[in-house]
């Protein structure tokens, strides 16, 4: 077995909230005792819906957030622990693209600019040979050299998203945590930037911990899959495990919801009802049994345990097991 | 066959900007039918919303309508006085948005809005109006609905404010019903909620309903017959079942093997080189020549029509136009 290159352990962030003069402090459970292991070289999908904490696991990770509570092992050493220069340092080893590169590259800087600034903080790279190097980063993700003195205005959404990964990539990372990296893009742009991400991967050795709420693009690229909701994963396994062996009855239904474009397809839904519950008060017990069709009575009142069903395929459900 | 509900001939529409003239609508065509879901897809900026807009009259400046024709039971409303218009804006045609939080106002409580749409519209009096507005709540799967219009928009999820939206839309008796992006801002769990209740609007009121998406899933699941839009131009238009059976255009083609899809999994998804055209500068002939890659001479300099190819399915392609004449 290989070595882990990320690990979380009992990962967990609360956001306190602090209202008006009167009112009472509140607590937003963003994650919840997440356990998680990621392995070098492959591509660890996280999916789930709005609001099920599945940025926040990836802020955490990557110590962007401070974590509640919890460890973040990265090659064994805990990031939680570390002094600001020693972090700082490590930064070098793990970046991170984000949604909406229109928000995420400032528009003030050029490509140059924003794509040299990581070398300038960790290396020594000055003048013509940063510009290389930034050239060099710019032709491997499908730009050219003549883009250098353009602004972001000047990029459509596709290759802004381009820029922001020759950027994460500068300094040769390890880990790369990627945030919905295409939902802001048109699935014709969306599919060169996925093709472009594999390439990279397969070229550089990277490790990604892919971010999405749109489960076809998590079920192709992914090697394993957590499945996330109300701050608390609930199901983990390969890709296959996942989509072919279902069994944590959230999954299913968020199965069951992804359109997928084939009329003949048409199949019966599991439509869920109401919405996400608060994550200011969320039920008791496990969290997806007010909106369950399964529940038991022992789920609305006790939290369920992690079962192994097989492969480390884990589910954190009463039905099973 | 059933007459068309709406009508749209040779649609053009055209944005005076600083920077020239930008072709957003070069020539849409297409018919709406009682009863049915049409779902227009396409990217962005090809021109689908500009399109839906349109047919309500609120093309902003400054965009204008320049040619063609918009016929709701025949009569042509780009040829309407303005307050004949404003009449069916609302009422027999009605439109919902991508983000209902920002489509409904703030300030006032769900049913204050509502009662509104209803006393212009119908001159319903106040009692009448809050119950035909409770009426029309329940009728979309709200929940108490009488509590659900004492509240503000901020507190209702974004499935309940698009209920809201689709109720308000439904309460003067809409016959046909523009859906821009409806589910884009939700979950996929909600997204099928709202989906769900779409398809039941159109079976039991027989709503005709002209569904604006970029996700071709969501056609598969909920549309009659789908029009395929590229910069601002109906490339592919037919049956869902024979659109996804056999899709002819290069374009359609493309934007379907651009989807990830389980039985693709680990390997290259197939993208569509290049970008949108600009609007500014739209390419001479077939609009998708620089980024096609059947492309030939003829596509380079002349404009395809759409083309019958089979029962119903027209497609705008010269390379059937040449299969035709041999």
């Amino acid at each position: 077995m290989t070595e882990p290159l990320v690990q979380a352990r009992q990962l967990t962030k609360h956001y306190v909230l602090r209202g008006g003069l009167f009112s009472r402090r509140q607590v937003v459970r963003a994650l919840h005792w997440v356990d998680l292991t990621v392995y070098p070289g492959e591509t660890f999908g996280v999916v789930g819906e709005s609001g099920c904490g599945k940025t926040t696991l990836g802020r955490c990770l990557l110590r962007l957030v401070e974590p509640t509570f919890g460890e973040v092992l990265f090659r064994g050493e805990n990031l939680l622990q570390l002094d600001r220069e020693t972090l700082r340092q490590r930064r070098r080893y793990f970046q991170m693209v984000f949604q909406n590169p229109y928000l995420s590259l400032d528009p003030r800087m050029n490509v140059l600019h924003l794509v040299g600034e990581p070398l300038v903080t960790h290396t020594d790279l000055r003048g013509r040979a940063l510009a290389e190097r930034v050239v060099a980063l710019l032709e491997r993700v499908g730009l050219s050299a003549d883009q250098l003195y353009r602004y972001p205005h000047e990029f459509s959404g596709g290759q802004l998203q381009r820029i922001a990964i020759a950027r994460a990539l500068a300094l040769n990372p390890l880990f790369v945590v990627l945030d919905e990296p295409t939902s802001a893009l048109d699935v014709s742009v969306q599919a060169q930037i996925l093709n472009l991400l594999k390439e990279l991967q397969a070229e550089l050795g990277l490790t990604y911990l892919f971010i999405s709420h749109d489960l076809s693009v998590v079920q192709h690229v992914s090697d394993r899959i957590a499945v996330m909701y109300l701050g608390r994963v609930v199901e983990v396994g390969t890709t296959d495990r996942i989509f072919h062996d279902t069994r944590h009855p959230y999954t299913q239904a968020l199965v069951s919801s992804t359109p997928i474009p084939d009329p003949q397809a048409r199949r019966a839904r599991v439509v869920l009802q109401g919405g996400v519950p608060s994550p200011l008060n969320p039920p008791p017990g496990c969290s997806f049994h007010p909106r369950c069709a399964q529940a038991l009575p022992l789920c609305a009142t006790e939290e369920p345990r992690w079962v192994d069903v097989g492969d480390g395929h884990l589910v954190a459900c009463h039905r099973v097991g | 066959m059933k007459e068309p509900l709406i009508s749209v001939r040779d649609l053009r529409v055209q944005f005076q900007t600083y920077a020239g003239v930008v072709y957003a609508l070069n020539g849409v065509s297409f018919d709406l039918y009682p009863g049915e879901i049409l779902g227009l897809v396409g990217e962005t900026g090809c021109g689908k919303s500009v399109t839906g807009l349109a047919l309500l009259g609120l093309i902003p400046p400054p965009g204008q309508v320049v040619g063609g024709e918009i016929r709701y039971r025949g009569r042509n409303l780009l040829a309407l006085p303005p307050a004949q218009w404003q009449a069916l804006r609302g009422g027999k045609i009605a439109m919902i948005f991508q983000d209902p939080a920002a489509a409904l106002n703030p300030v006032f409580t769900v049913g204050e809005q509502m009662e509104l749409v209803t006393r212009r519209h119908r001159r319903l009096g106040r009692d009448a109006a809050r119950r035909q507005a409770a009426e029309v709540l329940r009728s979309v799967g709200m929940p108490e609905p009488e509590r659900i219009l004492e509240t503000y928009p901020h507190e209702l999820s974004g499935g309940m404010q698009q209920r809201v939206m689709i109720a308000m839309a439904l309460s003067c008796g809409a016959e046909v019903l523009v859906a821009d992006e409806p589910t884009t801002a939700l979950d996929v769990t909600i997204q099928a909620q709202i989906l769900d209740l779409l398809v039941d609007l159109k079976r039991t009121r027989g709503l005709s309903i002209l569904l604006i998406t970029h996700n071709l899933g969501v056609v598969a699941e909920t549309c009659d017959r789908v029009a395929v839009l590229y910069a601002g131009f109906i490339v592919e238009t037919g049956p869902t079942e024979a659109i996804f059976q056999a899709m002819k255009h290069p374009y359609t083609q493309g934007l379907l093997a651009a989807i990830p899809r389980p039985s693709h999994r680990g390997r290259p998804l197939q993208a569509i080189p290049g970008t949108v055209p600009d609007g500014l500068q739209p390419p001479p002939g077939c609009l998708f020549h620089p980024r096609c890659p059947f492309a030939w001479d003829r596509c380079r300099q002349e404009r395809p029509a759409l083309l019958e190819v089979a029962d119903g399915h027209q497609v705008a392609c010269h390379l059937y136009d040449r299969e035709a004449e041999r």
